[in-house]
């Protein structure tokens, strides 16, 4: 599927990242680069260093050599503002990691009022309105522990969104999900996409690449093997390893 | 795939540590090794302190504590052979009231479990006053005349509550165990006893060893209990040379040679509790 | 109504339950409850902030402040309570001026109560410190990630969502300690603080009635426990989280 919106300028621009845990180099000279509006699936084997790319975009784990802009912000930089990085970038986890304190009306309030310091009314109602976004108006007082996975991660959704930011990221939000549940999720995901939020996934959802994703990045082994639109990747792999993956998975 | 709805750890039943938790600041042989250090600074502070206030004519407050402190040491032996001994009756008594307290005779269920709880929130000290006033001085079984000392009734007074303890540490450990192994059991018909003493038990002993080693800590240090009622032991004899001497400044480094003593026994046992606890929570 | 009937029975069946009709055994049985009573909540209040500050500089970047926390607890929690209150209240007492009493004489400036509360303080905080810990090391890392990745500050984070949740999560531990410490305060009998045990013992010893005393004694503690039990439940209740327990 091609394009569906017009593609403005870089979002998030990843050029030489490195990234080691000790010994183990979980990330070796990555590069990509995602644009404004558009939608980014990172596709690859358990373990190649996915999820740990979209935590250095979040300044959750600092990399150890390259560079990451977002918005025209240094990731790297020591004297970063992590406030207004984190603002700009919002965050989805496999498993929601909802405050199981707060019920979900309280979940997507909490960060604007305490780290924004946004008046209370306002972002009520702007919560009430992303719950209801998410399919949730009815669930508002009920708390994490009595909400179905996919409702949890339709919260998460709503809560980082809360943060208005410039993109949105997601680490494996379906892979906790049976099948049932996981749709709804999806189908959210592919709205937010069609409204015009930058997203980048990291999945397992191939049919969800192909349909949603304008670009699509293969990793293995720290490397990004190969990438392009979903229709030549998943059609016409040019690398070995990224076809012996698809046959696989798919 | 499916995962409940509550699978964040912190929605999960919470299992209240039993001992020390984790400590994640330095090795633990470390810890031990500085609190003793400690220890040896601030009771070789006070001794020397003590030499230095003296009074002039007297001994050096070193050649007292020396003198003193064999006796201390005797005293503090007792305080472990109380210990061994009221835990072993302590141990055989809450093992019985424990496999009560999961009889399937509801009266027998009901009387155990009201048993351990009463001497479980009932005060140590309480309990061996209980066991030292009420408890008959001299037995009579078959007009043969067993004398009863005061030792004796104080190894009760102080099993008391072990067993009601040790009830709740057995009863925590058969729950423990999924009741898919009482089903199966009773699939190749076995009966409950059997089920009980040969599948149940031999799986939960591992869970409630660390508790039970816990408990023994803490009733090492309810020995002491025993000077109250006027048995000689560790603390009995550390007053009594306190005063013989009567050097007020001696009274610091001596009682802290005595929590020495107790720390010295009491340390390694926690520690160990800790790494059992760990090793079967990996292995569960 | 209750006096008659125990007098009855103490002249009838010779059970001389004294502190149910005899005004003065009955006002020192009184005074006795109302000092454990006392020493349990001072204590408790003292041992909860100790436990608070002791996981506070446990947490802390000073590593001298990190190992004094570990030598207390670790020295209070491996030490029979019993010497620790006799190292307070005959040593350390030793080293404390004494004050002008008013009357020309000289006492103490820590009372027998006062030490007791300190020595109880200390050895219940030692615990509280782990209970604490324990808590806060419960949470997991997971909910701390999401909060950081909202921009929330370490201290934002503490406030709003690790003490909320690791005080919930080691509610069950604290109960069991602090009912230990309303047993604990029994030792205070032996450097005389006229607490329960003591006024009882006074009561038995000139009264004649051990066996009728000690019933009233033990039940007196197990109720007194139940109670606590009862608070803190409704209190656990009230905190519970939605969705938490399984």
């Amino acid at each position: 599927m091609a394009s569906r919106h017009q593609l403005g300028e870089p979002v998030v621009v990843v050029a030489g990242v490195e990234k080691a845990f000790g010994a183990l180099r979980v990330l070796k000279d990555v590069a990509l680069t995602v644009r404004r509006g558009e939608t980014v699936c990172i596709i690859g084997p358990s373990g190649s260093g996915k999820s740990t790319l979209l935590r250095c975009i979040n300044a959750l784990v600092p990399i150890s050599r390259g560079s990451i802009t977002v918005a025209g912000r240094e990731v790297n930089d020591p004297a970063l503002d992590k406030l207004a990085l984190r603002r700009d970038v919002g965050i989805v986890f496999q498993q929601y990691n909802l405050f199981p304190h707060k019920n979900a009306l309280q979940n997507v309030m909490m960060a604007p009022l305490h780290v924004l310091k946004q008046d209370k009314a306002e972002v009520e109602a702007r919560a009430r309105m992303l719950l209801a976004k998410v399919g949730l108006s009815d669930k508002l007082a009920t708390y994490p522990g009595e909400l179905s996975g996919g409702q949890q991660q339709r919260v998460a959704i709503a809560r980082s969104l809360a943060m208005n930011p410039k993109v949105m990221l997601f680490d494996e939000v379906t892979a906790a999900l049976d099948p049932e549940t996981k749709k709804e999720v999806l189908v959210t995901i592919q709205d937010l996409a069609a409204e015009g939020m930058t997203c980048i996934l990291v999945t397992h959802e191939m049919g969800f690449a192909r349909e949603v994703a304008d670009h699509v990045y293969f990793t293995d082994g720290g490397v990004i093997v190969e990438h392009g639109p979903p229709g030549d990747l998943f059609g016409a792999a040019r690398e070995e390893r990224t076809r012996a993956f698809l046959d696989k998975v798919l | 795939m499916r995962v409940s709805a509550t699978d964040l750890p912190v929605l999960l039943p919470y299992r209240a540590p039993a001992a020390i938790a984790p400590s994640g600041l330095a090795a633990p042989m470390l810890l031990g090794g500085g609190t003793l250090a400690c220890f040896a600074i601030l009771f070789g502070a006070s001794l020397a302190l003590a030499q230095v206030t003296a009074r002039p004519a007297g001994e050096s407050a070193a050649t007292v504590l020396l003198r003193w402190a064999p006796l201390i040491f005797q005293g503090f032996l007792f305080n472990i052979l109380i210990s061994f001994l009221s835990m072993a009756l302590g141990t055989v008594v809450g093992v019985l009231v424990g496999i009560a307290q999961v009889s399937v005779v509801a009266p027998v269920r009901r009387t155990a479990w009201g048993l351990t709880q009463f001497f479980r929130n009932a005060p140590w000290l309480v309990l061996l006053f209980y066991a030292m006033f009420l408890l008959p001085f001299e037995f009579n079984v078959l007009g043969l005349t067993i004398a009863f000392p005061a030792w004796i009734k104080a190894i009760i007074g102080l099993a008391l509550p072990v067993a009601a303890n040790v009830s709740e540490i057995v009863r925590g450990g058969i729950r423990s165990i999924p009741s898919g192994q009482w089903e199966s059991a009773e699939s190749l018909a076995f009966n409950r006893r059997q089920t009980m003493w040969m599948i149940i038990l031999p799986q939960a002993f591992k869970r409630m060893i660390p508790p039970w080693m816990n408990l023994y800590a803490i009733l090492t240090m309810a020995t002491t209990l025993i000077s109250v009622v006027g048995i000689q032991d560790g603390l009995t004899i550390t007053r009594a040379a306190l005063v013989a001497e009567s050097r007020p400044e001696l009274m610091i480094p001596m009682y802290l040679l005595l929590l020495l003593m107790f720390f010295a026994y009491c340390y390694p046992i926690a520690r160990a509790t800790l790494s059992l606890e760990r090793r079967f929570n990996v292995k569960a | 109504m209750i006096a008659a009937y125990f007098e009855r029975l103490n002249e009838t069946q010779g059970l001389n339950f004294s502190v149910f009709y005899d005004a003065f055994d009955q006002g020192r049985f009184l005074t006795g409850l109302w000092t454990t009573s006392y020493i349990c909540v001072v204590a408790i209040i003292a041992s909860l902030a100790l436990g608070l500050l002791g996981v506070w500089l446990a947490g802390s970047n000073s590593r001298l402040a990190r190992i004094l926390v570990r030598g207390y607890v670790q020295f209070f929690r491996n030490t029979p309570p019993l010497v620790q209150l006799s190292f307070f209240y005959f040593a350390v007492a030793t080293l404390l001026p004494t004050v002008s009493d008013g009357f020309g004489g000289r006492s103490p400036l820590v009372s027998g109560t006062g030490w007791a509360i300190i020595a109880f303080s200390l050895f219940a905080g030692a615990f509280n410190v782990e209970i604490f810990r324990a808590g806060i090391e419960a949470v997991p890392s997971t909910t701390v990630e999401a909060g950081e990745s909202l921009g929330y500050t370490r201290l934002q984070l503490y406030i709003h969502v690790v003490l909320p949740l690791a005080f919930r999560i080691c509610l069950p531990a604290l109960n069991n300690n602090l009912i230990n410490l309303v047993k604990t305060t029994t030792l205070a009998y032996a450097i005389g603080v006229p607490e329960l045990l003591y006024a009882a013992s006074q009561i038995w010893s000139e009264s004649f009635n051990v066996r009728e005393m000690m019933n009233v004694l033990l039940v007196t503690y197990v109720l007194l426990v139940a109670v606590l039990v009862f608070v803190m439940g409704r209190w656990e209740k009230t905190m519970r989280i939605p969705g938490y327990s399984t």
